[in-house]
């Protein structure tokens, strides 16, 4: 009884917060919400929601292949949105598609967050060499654009392993490349923040009763160095994504067995000049949507966080 | 002003130093060199020999140092997968990478900043939330995926531009040009645009934001005051005072040019440097990856250090800041 009362008033407070007056007011940031909220549960449900499991060779006919989406002539109703060029349905391919994406782009900026926020800390909390060599190290390295470390990391992770390994670990490969290459965003930030709270009383409160750095660090400064983390995370998400899109497009990302929806359109762009336009066109589509939601709820958040806009 | 110039000198120095050190590790831990010259039969004996007089026995102080040296004469060693010297190909591919990202630096500047200056002075304009809605686009499509729908409709569909490769060639001294004839003109279109685009509403948007923060100054209300044209407020007070910002982003983005270059050359099939990275990565061709993280690394540091001085020529401020500083 007391819990639930104690949901109810904080669903209240949150109702009558400026974040959700301000999410309310903008339409655009509404729809972003919903499309972004609908394609991550439907990626989520995949394996439910798909006539078929694109990732089972056995459920592929290759005598389907290159069927058209379902409004042409020769369309099959059981491929809504056509096959690709071993049979696979579209339809399906998207939704597991959206799922390695999602969950890699997820699982990265995880990664970034962890690397970027621990160092970030130390850095501002510490301050003094270690400072010193965390920020130039994340100065140089954000000198060089994202998706050129990635590759990079990639490049070197594929000579170091074994040749015939290398799809089985892709997928932890292109998280570990993707995470390296966007951390020193969230270093600086929390950095930033860091040093602007360990002044605060509450702080040095803590201090005074004894705690030890490791445990202010973690229990006392780090929620008040969350605010801008989250809107870091939530533009950063969207890089990630697209750069895992990029690195399956290049071919060095996830493997065609099981493709993302980079991988879809690296397959599609295959088949550009023998007008199976659906092959390319419907992968690309929903990367765009996506990016174009997390990035719209990105802006929104940076501006519904910044007091300065109020 | 002498003392700043020496520390970032340093300073670029030292993350060159890093950055070979970066290369040096990936050249000599990252597979074995022996095992990339040497047939799958070479005996035991032979390879150690091989390695000895490689100097791979050597402490690896020395070997950094032998390594610097070599990169500083331009050597780069040979390629595994194509058996021919880095430099060489590096000599071969640049003229195609550098054509185009100056092409798409260009486009993106000529077009991005009127189109900044224009939704900054008239935000509320449709033609501004045209412009708007189109950046907001651009940036979330994905550089490839522009260059697809590029194929598919000029190239695919409407027949009119060729889709992959540079066209023909004019060779001038040791520098190839498609820009010299009709093929190759037709053929930069697609690839610059593409490559371009994303700079582009980037560029609009820094821009227009600083145009919009710079009219709501005093010295911009003065400057109406004084009963000053339109054009003179916007263009001699406004737009120069947003030039700061610009120069800075736009220095770095030209970074960002050589890394979606990549993703452009990917799409198009351009034979530039990008191209060659791409396929030392699949092949695992270290030397060519060390070699391009040297070469481009040179390049962002020289692009840091002229942005840098940059910022003293444009603003005088600065100038002024850092000599009473100095005087102290």
């Amino acid at each position: 009884m007391a819990a639930a009362a104690r949901i109810r008033d904080s669903l209240d407070r949150f109702l009558d917060s400026d974040i959700w007056f301000s999410f309310k007011r903008s339409k655009v940031t509404v729809a972003a919400a919903i499309v972004s909220g609908a394609m991550i549960l439907a990626a989520l449900i995949a394996p439910w929601i798909s006539p078929q499991n694109p990732f089972d060779p056995a459920a592929l006919d290759l005598l389907d292949a290159f069927t058209p989406p379902v409004w042409y002539e020769d369309g099959n109703p059981r491929f809504l949105l056509g096959t690709d060029d071993q049979g696979r349905d579209m339809l399906s391919a998207l939704l597991y598609g959206s799922r390695i994406s999602i969950m890699v782009g997820l699982i990265s900026v995880v990664l970034a967050m962890a690397i970027g926020i621990s160092l970030g800390l130390i850095a501002g909390y510490v301050g003094g060499t270690i400072d010193a060599v965390i920020m130039r190290i994340a100065d140089v390295q954000i000198t060089f654009p994202a998706i050129l470390v990635a590759l990079l990391i990639d490049g070197v992770a594929r000579g170091l392993l074994p040749n015939e390994r290398h799809d089985e670990l892709a997928l932890a490969v292109i998280v570990t490349a993707l995470g390296l290459s966007i951390w020193p965003q969230f270093a600086r930030t929390v950095r930033g923040s860091t040093m602007v709270e360990k002044n605060k009383e509450y702080v040095q409160a803590a201090r005074v009763i004894g705690l030890s750095r490791g445990l202010i660090m973690v229990r006392h400064v780090l929620p008040n160095v969350m605010g801008p983390v989250l809107v870091i995370a939530t533009i950063n998400l969207a890089i990630a994504v697209l750069g895992e899109a990029t690195l399956s497009f290049l071919g060095v990302g996830v493997p065609p067995t099981e493709p993302s929806l980079g991988t879809l359109i690296r397959i599609g762009n295959d088949f550009l000049f023998s007008g199976e336009w659906w092959i390319v066109i419907f992968p690309g589509v929903t990367l765009a949507t996506l990016i174009l939601s997390v990035n719209l709820l990105g802006d929104w958040l940076r501006d519904a966080l910044n007091p300065k806009l109020r | 002003m002498i003392a700043f110039l020496i520390r970032r000198l340093l300073q670029s120095l030292l993350v060159m130093l890093v950055v070979a050190l970066l290369g040096f590790t990936m050249f000599r831990y990252v597979g074995d060199p022996v095992a990339q010259m040497v047939g799958q039969d070479t005996p035991l004996e032979e390879r150690d020999k091989l390695r000895e007089e490689l100097g791979l026995n050597d402490p690896v102080y020395l070997q950094f140092g032998r390594f610097i040296a070599a990169t500083l004469r331009g050597e780069f060693g040979l390629s595994y997968s194509i058996g021919r010297p880095v430099n060489e190909l590096l000599v071969e591919r640049l003229p195609a990478t550098l054509e185009l990202s100056l092409i798409a630096a260009l486009f993106s500047l000529v077009v991005g900043i009127p189109m900044g200056v224009y939704t900054g002075l008239y935000p509320q304009r449709w033609l501004s939330k045209v412009f708007l809605t189109v950046s907001l686009v651009g940036i979330s499509l994905p550089t490839f995926f522009i260059g697809i729908l590029l194929i598919l409709l000029f190239g695919v569909t409407l027949g009119w531009l060729p889709t992959f490769g540079r066209g023909e060639t004019v060779a001038i001294g040791g520098w190839t040009t498609g820009l010299l004839t009709a093929s190759g003109l037709q053929s930069i279109l697609m690839p610059a645009f593409t490559l371009g685009m994303f700079q582009l509403t980037f560029i609009m948007r820094l821009v227009r934001s600083e145009m919009l923060e710079v009219l709501r100054t005093d010295f911009i209300k003065f400057a109406r005051a004084r009963g000053l044209a339109n054009r003179a407020v916007h263009f001699g007070h406004a737009l120069k005072n947003t030039l700061v910002p610009v120069i800075t982003i736009t220095g770095l983005q030209v970074g960002s040019i050589v890394a979606f270059a990549i993703i452009t050359e990917t799409v198009f099939q351009w034979p530039g440097l990008g191209l060659l990275f791409l396929q030392a990565i699949q092949n695992v061709d270290i030397p060519i990856m060390s070699t391009y993280l040297i070469v481009v690394a040179f390049f962002f540091v020289m692009i840091n250090l002229t942005v840098d001085l940059l910022y003293y020529v444009v603003d005088p401020r600065l100038r002024i800041h850092r000599e009473v500083a100095g005087g102290h």
